[in-house]
């Protein structure tokens, strides 16, 4: 299957600072592709230019097969991480404004019930909590019925009741046939969404694989830790017995089974920088 | 189109429901003119104003009479000077050429100005013409001046420094990510500060009328769209400002930097008549000026477009020139 967006070689620099350095890879049509790396590691420089937003320096981005252009802007929902909203104007009166912008706005009906925006529909817009505010910037993205959205770290700095039910919403849309293409730096977030994750670091692609594959590939077996000591495993049955052989303080043991988080520390060799 | 509608509709209810603003827009020419109206309404000038038409005359003894402040003039502005007369902003004119003055009957200075000539009449006597009139007010004279200053400042502010902000906070990243061409958008935003600056002038001026009762010698008509020029001048500038700039601090500064010598040399409170010549070519440049004189022209004078031609040529072109630059210079980001 052809992927609905491909990448190749795609670099950006900003005078002597390369962002972005060829990166290339594809999204396959109606997956959530999660795109993970620390702050800085240039996520959002590569989504801004498959968006249309930022030019390229170098490289192509091609949307079904051709170069994106101007009809472009009418297929893609784009929800960036940071957006004032107007001023003044409630959250009705924005989606509103946005639907006259496209030929085959999403109806309204729609749009609050995949965004649970029954409850602050009336509200202006500087009145929005955190949760509900991206709520709203995720409706605008979906407005225009696009074929791909990018949602660019939509749950940054939200509380753990909002970020679950944000993903609800985004399982929502996705379930709906949209392609997702999501930065994150919560690791969680992309083993339980993501198809696919892409780990990048300063400006590099690192890995790019389904979160099973990419575990399989860098770990076997299981973790275990004990104070002051982490030990990587295949067989756990024999690695317990030689540590009560040699007679260790089994206080405090855990055994972990690796996720993401262990393997973006391994690959970036940083905690999570933020 | 729809979308146009849309966005215009969209920043005209900012407008309207920031109550602030709105008031601001409101109260703050009709205190302008309240209080300038009461400081000075008082005549604080002890200087007789003559108007001079032609060269000096050595055989007339009065144009050396220190008391007497003798403003200059060329023939092509005759009309002008008469009608300064008649409003009592002069207290005589006089033509060496011709060897005639005039005083306004109903002037409070007549007589002594009149005592004067005659004292110091020399050898060939002027011959004595005149006018008649009733008197200007101060308030009648600064009324155009506040409503232009008021609409400089919404113009100004609510394209130039709102647009910058928009970028700032990303509003127009967020627009730049939707099939909306950064043309139409700017001119939604153009469209809607105009309506607002137009609705705003309109109410304060019937406002301020109704209690102060000033002069209105023209057409409404002609007011209006001078007014409109006045205005579309003033947001093609702002949008000059809007182009680039996406620091507020640095483009409020920048705004005020133009803002204040337009307020204080396009003769909005004062005239600059008398003042050295080369912050009267200064003024010339500053569409308020321009949008200040034409519209006085009009209230104070009656005159039509043909009588106030090179102020309405000035702005358009003005406008033209402006909505060019920013139209070159504008970048969403």
């Amino acid at each position: 299957m052809t992927p609905i967006m491909n990448v190749t070689d795609l670099e950006k620099k900003y005078g002597r600072l390369t962002a972005v350095d060829k990166v290339s890879f594809g999204i396959p049509e109606g997956i959530c592709f999660g795109l993970l790396g620390p702050n800085g590691a240039g996520k959002t420089t590569t989504i801004e230019m498959m968006e249309g937003i930022t030019d390229p320096t170098a490289g192509t981005i091609e949307f079904r097969g051709k170069p994106i252009d101007s009809t472009f802007r009418q297929k893609v929902g784009i929800q960036f991480q940071h957006t004032a909203l107007p001023e003044f104007i409630t959250v009705k009166e924005t989606l509103e404004m946005f639907s006259a912008f496209y030929p085959n706005p999403r109806p309204m009906a729609e749009l609050i019930s995949l965004c649970s925006l029954d409850d602050i529909l009336e509200r202006d817009n500087q009145k929005l909590s955190g949760g509900q505010k991206q709520r709203m910037l995720l409706a605008l993205a979906i407005v225009p019925n696009p074929e791909i959205v990018f949602l660019d770290e939509p749950t940054t700095g939200l509380d753990p009741q909002a970020r679950r039910n944000f993903w609800d919403l985004i399982r929502g849309i996705k379930a709906q046939g949209t392609t997702v293409v999501l930065t994150t730096h919560y690791m969680d977030e992309a083993q339980l969404l993501c198809d696919q994750v892409a780990i990048m670091d300063h400006g590099r692609m690192l890995e790019i694989d389904t979160p099973d594959k990419l575990l399989h590939k860098h770990f076997n077996g299981a973790i275990v830790r004990l104070p002051g000591r982490e030990l990587q495993t295949e067989n756990l049955d024999k690695t317990m017995k030689e540590l009560l052989a040699e007679g260790s303080d089994l206080t405090g043991l855990s055994i972990h089974k690796p996720d993401l988080e262990d393997l973006f520390i391994k690959l970036t060799g940083s905690t999570l920088r933020s | 189109m729809k979308a146009f509608y849309a966005m215009v509709k969209a920043r005209t209810m900012e407008f309207v429901r920031d109550r602030g603003s709105l008031a601001w827009s409101l109260v703050f020419p009709v205190v302008m003119i309240v209080g300038f109206a009461f400081a000075f309404s008082g005549n604080s000038n002890t200087l007789f104003k003559v108007g001079l038409l032609g060269s000096d005359d050595p055989g007339f003894p009065f144009l050396k009479t220190p008391q007497v402040q003798f403003i200059p003039y060329v023939a092509a502005d005759r009309e002008a000077l008469m009608n300064k007369l008649r409003q009592h902003g002069l207290d005589a004119v006089v033509d060496t050429a011709a060897k005639t003055y005039w005083i306004n009957d109903q002037g409070k200075n007549t007589k002594i100005v009149d005592l004067l000539v005659s004292l110091e009449a020399g050898s060939t006597p002027y011959q004595r013409d005149v006018v008649t009139g009733a008197p200007v007010r101060y308030v009648d004279w600064l009324v155009p001046g506040v409503i232009a200053m008021n609409l400089m400042f919404g113009c100004l502010f609510g394209v130039g420094y709102v647009l910058v902000r928009y970028r700032k906070n990303g509003v127009l990243r967020r627009m730049k990510a939707t099939p909306v061409s950064a043309f139409s958008f700017v001119t939604a935003q153009g469209v809607s500060r105009f309506l607002i600056v137009i609705v705003t002038s309109a109410v304060v001026y019937e406002g301020t009328n109704l209690f102060l009762h000033f002069r209105m010698d023209g057409s409404y008509l002609d007011l209006l769209l001078v007014t409109a020029l006045g205005a579309f001048s003033m947001i093609a500038l702002g949008l000059v400002f809007a182009s680039r700039f996406k620091n507020e601090e640095l483009a409020g500064g920048l705004l005020n930097l133009l803002t204040f010598p337009m307020m204080l040399l396009s003769g909005v409170f004062f005239s600059l008549e008398g003042t050295p010549q080369v912050l009267q070519q200064v003024a010339q440049a500053f569409p308020l000026t321009h949008f200040i004189h034409a519209a006085r022209a009009i209230m104070l004078e009656g005159s039509g477009l043909v009588q106030t031609a090179p102020d309405v040529l000035f702005l358009s072109a003005f406008t033209a020139v402006c909505l060019g630059l920013a139209a070159w210079l504008f970048k969403w980001e």
